[in-house]
């Protein structure tokens, strides 16, 4: 857990006063959260969740780093420095905070292909990941996987199949299980992905064997351009695992996703078998990149959303209201941040693409090396693990 | 006399460009290769010819070169009978009884090796690797307490219980991509398909789950997971459930995929499967389940494994080289022994590996031969024996053959019922030797 550190505004080189010391600021507060909904459980997550300035300042860091990150990416794909497919978090990242304050490091994750909040909670570095982004070399796959695959210790992906990421998802929480380290693993699906036969063959054996599976509905209310009325028979995503418990979660509240991931990791690691979770959030962007998104919803949706229920923007004037910062302060973390972003950016446009040698490895492992068939019966390439 | 005549064969044998020689053979293969036991005396004088008391006043350099003192002591009736089982047993499989004879193989094969059915040998196999690393586990429908859709995996869930045999749902896209998480997590499962037919379903999570990852990742991210199961035509059970999937996962870079033919094969490519770091497609074939091999010593040996991506030759042949894996090495070699009475000796190549392909030993076969003949249960269309030829046409092997090369596949037609049908919807015997002939154009 990263202590905030009051130097960070002389770091970047701007002279900041703090006219207030910080003595001054509230250390902890307790607010109120929106209940959940539940479903099989007699007791939902606490009502009341308590937040420290330490913390507050650290859930707003890695939020709006996350914000920045994915507007930087949505410009450099304008700029087409970016290609392919590009899926962007904004509006959600609550969730990947929320999480990821309620779990361990050494607990796992997994989702589908709007990934990258969660590879950088996960751990990975912004300018690895926007190197992945524009293909680089210095990306976390080194430039082969792209925005869909992305992979850190603990972090499966990055999956392009929707709905495959789940049934995997149960598999490594069965390996937890196996191993008996009291690990959990959270696997995240969308509302598009609700709908897929192979969740129900995970939720159904993960039930059977009782494995310590978090399973997460992120929805955003759209699959693609479908909104939820017209792809679900039922829209109750956290009553969809039937016999496995649920609870229904405000995804745009970062305390809420906090307290009900908390829960849901406790009920798994009491040995109680798995849990599903749907976190109600929003996405400002289209689906991806190639898509407006605005099609299929109109602007008024979004900038309401924006007005009222922006994580970010609920965070920051909860920690004000409650005097826990200052004004300027969150200036200086936005400055901070919006340099650090830049300077990723910087690398990710300016680091030279993978070198052609590097095409055929990494096929198998610990493999001696291998030849493989080329465009044409004369061009020898080689492979190595 | 004895000494002689085998001086004038072995000499044949090593000198032979595989043209005129052939046409002697009849008379010494006829005399040879004719099994059947009313004819030990025919292989009366190769026992005497190891036994000491003939031997030390021969001449011939070969001879002197036995190491006699490793003769075990049977009656001498016994020794011939045991002899000419064990000849049997070397003769169907091709072997070169000279060479055979000059590595002391018959005596070594008489105390140690023993009758294995490709299944007792497959669970062998599971048991030896469950035993040896505490993370293989093996998941499937019917594997535990049913002790396996065809027994293949008898005894193991009462040896070694529910965590690490798994039985589960009829759910292949489910259990196959909880067994790929596992396998990402850290573990090395065993993901058994009731037949390839049902992977189909699950196929999306054997190729985009766990045979690309580890490139995607460039290396952060391995999966070690064994597909396994039956592949291909079994008896009877029509068109959904005998088609052949060497070639759609053949087709597929970041996989393994492994076709076994006997009981050492079985053993050792699942051993190694199981061992490997990587997603191995390992196809068995359920009609070779129940067939009885003999397995070596070696074999025997609980670090007994084969190499993933190396053919073996299981036939020396001068004249044409069969290219074949799974069941179809035993169509082939029983083709070839009749085949071997015409004068016609066949190499028999069992490929073992689907993926990657052993092309340098069949390239060396050829070049040998001149003619290529590949033998497959398969459909023909993008099949195995399709990328054989291709491989073979952009290699130095090409300029050595003498006429194009033929492949024996499957009908391309989905698998009838009617015995009569599904037995001619599969390369039988005669279409292998039919189909010889023609590549030599006799």
């Amino acid at each position: 857990m990263e202590l905030f550190n009051l130097n960070i505004g002389c770091s970047c080189g701007s002279r900041v006063v703090v006219s207030r010391s910080f003595a001054d600021f509230t250390p902890q507060a307790t607010f109120d959260i929106k209940k959940c909904d539940v479903h099989r459980l007699e007791e939902g997550p606490p009502v009341k969740a308590t937040l420290t300035r330490d913390q507050g300042l650290q859930y707003y860091r890695i939020m709006q780093t996350v914000r920045r990150m994915e507007l930087k990416a949505d410009q450099l794909y304008k700029q087409k420095i970016i290609r392919g497919f590009c899926h962007l978090y904004d509006g959600q990242e609550a969730c990947a905070a929320g999480i990821e304050a309620a779990i361990n490091p050494s607990d796992h994750l997994i989702t589908a292909y709007r990934a990258h909040g969660y590879t950088y909670t996960r751990g990975v570095a912004i300018k690895e990941i926007l190197a992945e982004l524009t293909g680089r070399k210095g990306g976390v796959a080194k430039g082969k996987g792209g925005s869909m695959h992305m992979y850190a210790p603990h972090f499966y992906g990055g999956n392009g199949i929707v709905g495959a990421q789940v049934p995997l998802g149960a598999g490594i929480a069965l390996a937890c299980q196996y191993q008996g380290n009291n690990q959990v693993c959270v696997t995240l699906y969308g509302d598009g992905a609700a709908n897929q036969g192979q969740l129900f063959e995970a939720f159904n054996m993960a039930a059977l064997w009782k494995l310590p599976c978090i399973f997460i509905c992120e929805n955003n209310k759209y699959g693609m351009g479908t909104s939820v009325e017209r792809a679900s028979a039922s829209t109750d995503y956290y009553k969809r695992g039937d016999f496995i418990p649920g609870l229904r979660v405000d995804g745009m509240d970062v305390l809420c996703v906090r307290e009900a991931t908390q829960f849901a990791a406790d009920h798994c690691r009491s040995g109680k078998g798995p849990i599903v979770m749907e976190l109600q959030t929003y996405r400002y962007h289209g689906h991806s990149m190639s898509d407006p998104g605005v099609s299929y919803r109109t602007r008024e949706e979004i900038q309401e959303v924006r007005s009222k229920s922006d994580p970010i923007s609920l965070l920051k004037d909860r920690m004000l209201s409650n005097n826990m910062a200052a004004v300027e302060e969150f200036k200086e973390i936005d400055i901070a941040i919006r340099k650090e972003v830049e300077e990723a950016a910087q690398y990710a446009t300016s680091d030279p693409e993978p070198p052609l040698e590097e095409l055929c490895n990494h096929i198998f492992k610990n493999d001696p090396p291998l030849e493989v068939r080329g465009t044409h019966p004369w061009a020898t390439l080689k492979s190595v693990s | 006399m004895y000494c002689s005549s085998w001086q004038f064969w072995s000499s044949l044998h090593k000198g032979s460009s595989g043209r005129c020689p052939w046409l002697l053979f009849p008379f010494f293969t006829l005399w040879l290769f004719a099994p059947p036991p009313s004819q030990l005396s025919r292989c009366d004088w190769l026992c005497v010819m190891t036994r000491s008391d003939r031997v030390v006043n021969c001449s011939c350099d070969w001879l002197k070169s036995l190491d006699l003192s490793r003769v075990t002591a049977f009656s001498p009736a016994e020794d011939r009978f045991n002899m000419a089982a064990s000849l049997r047993c070397f003769l169907r499989t091709g072997k070169n009884a000279v060479s055979a004879l000059q590595r002391r193989e018959f005596h070594r094969s008489l105390p140690a090796a023993v009758q294995v059915t490709v299944r007792d040998a497959l669970n062998q196999a599971m048991d030896e690797e469950l035993e040896r690393d505490e993370r293989v586990f093996l998941l499937g429908e019917e594997v535990a307490q049913y002790d396996g859709a065809y027994k293949v995996s008898r005894g193991l869930w009462k040896k070694y219980g529910d965590k690490r045999i798994i039985d589960t749902p009829i759910t292949e896209m489910g259990f196959t991509g909880i067994a790929v998480g596992a396998a990402m997590a850290g573990l090395r499962p065993i993901c058994e398909f009731m037949t390839f037919n049902f992977s189909m379903q699950a196929i999306d999570q054997v190729i985009n789950s766990a045979a690309k990852t580890y490139y995607m990742s460039a290396g952060l991210q391995s999966v070690p997971i064994v597909f396994r199961g039956p592949n291909g035509a079994s008896a009877g059970v029509a068109a959904q459930h005998s088609q052949c999937f060497a070639a759609w996962y053949g087709h597929c870079p970041g996989l393994k995929v492994v076709s076994p033919w006997n009981a050492e094969d079985a053993k050792g490519l699942l051993k190694s499967a199981i061992r490997d770091d990587n997603p191995v497609v390992f196809l068995e074939n359920e009609l070779m389940y129940g067939v009885p091999f003999e397995m070596s010593e070696e074999s025997q040996s609980k670090d007994f494994t084969i190499p993933i991506g190396k053919a073996k030759v299981e036939r020396q042949g001068t004249h044409v080289t069969m290219v074949t894996h799974s069941r179809y090495v035993s169509h082939c070699l029983d083709a070839a022994a009749v085949l071997a009475k015409e004068g016609i000796e066949c190499e028999v190549i069992n490929l073992r590996t689907i993926r990657p392909l052993d092309v340098d030993c069949i390239e060396t076969s050829v070049m040998k031969t001149n003619h290529l003949v590949t033998v497959e249960g398969g459909w023909p269309q993008f099949g195995v024996g399709a990328e054989i030829c291709a491989r073979v046409m952009e290699g130095p092997a090409f300029n050595y053959l003498d006429a194009p090369a033929t492949r024996v596949t499957g009908v391309d037609i989905p698998m009838p019922y009617a015995k009569i049908l599904e037995d001619n919807s599969l390369p039988q015997i005669k279409d292998i030797i039919f189909s010889v002939k023609k590549t030599l154009n006799v």
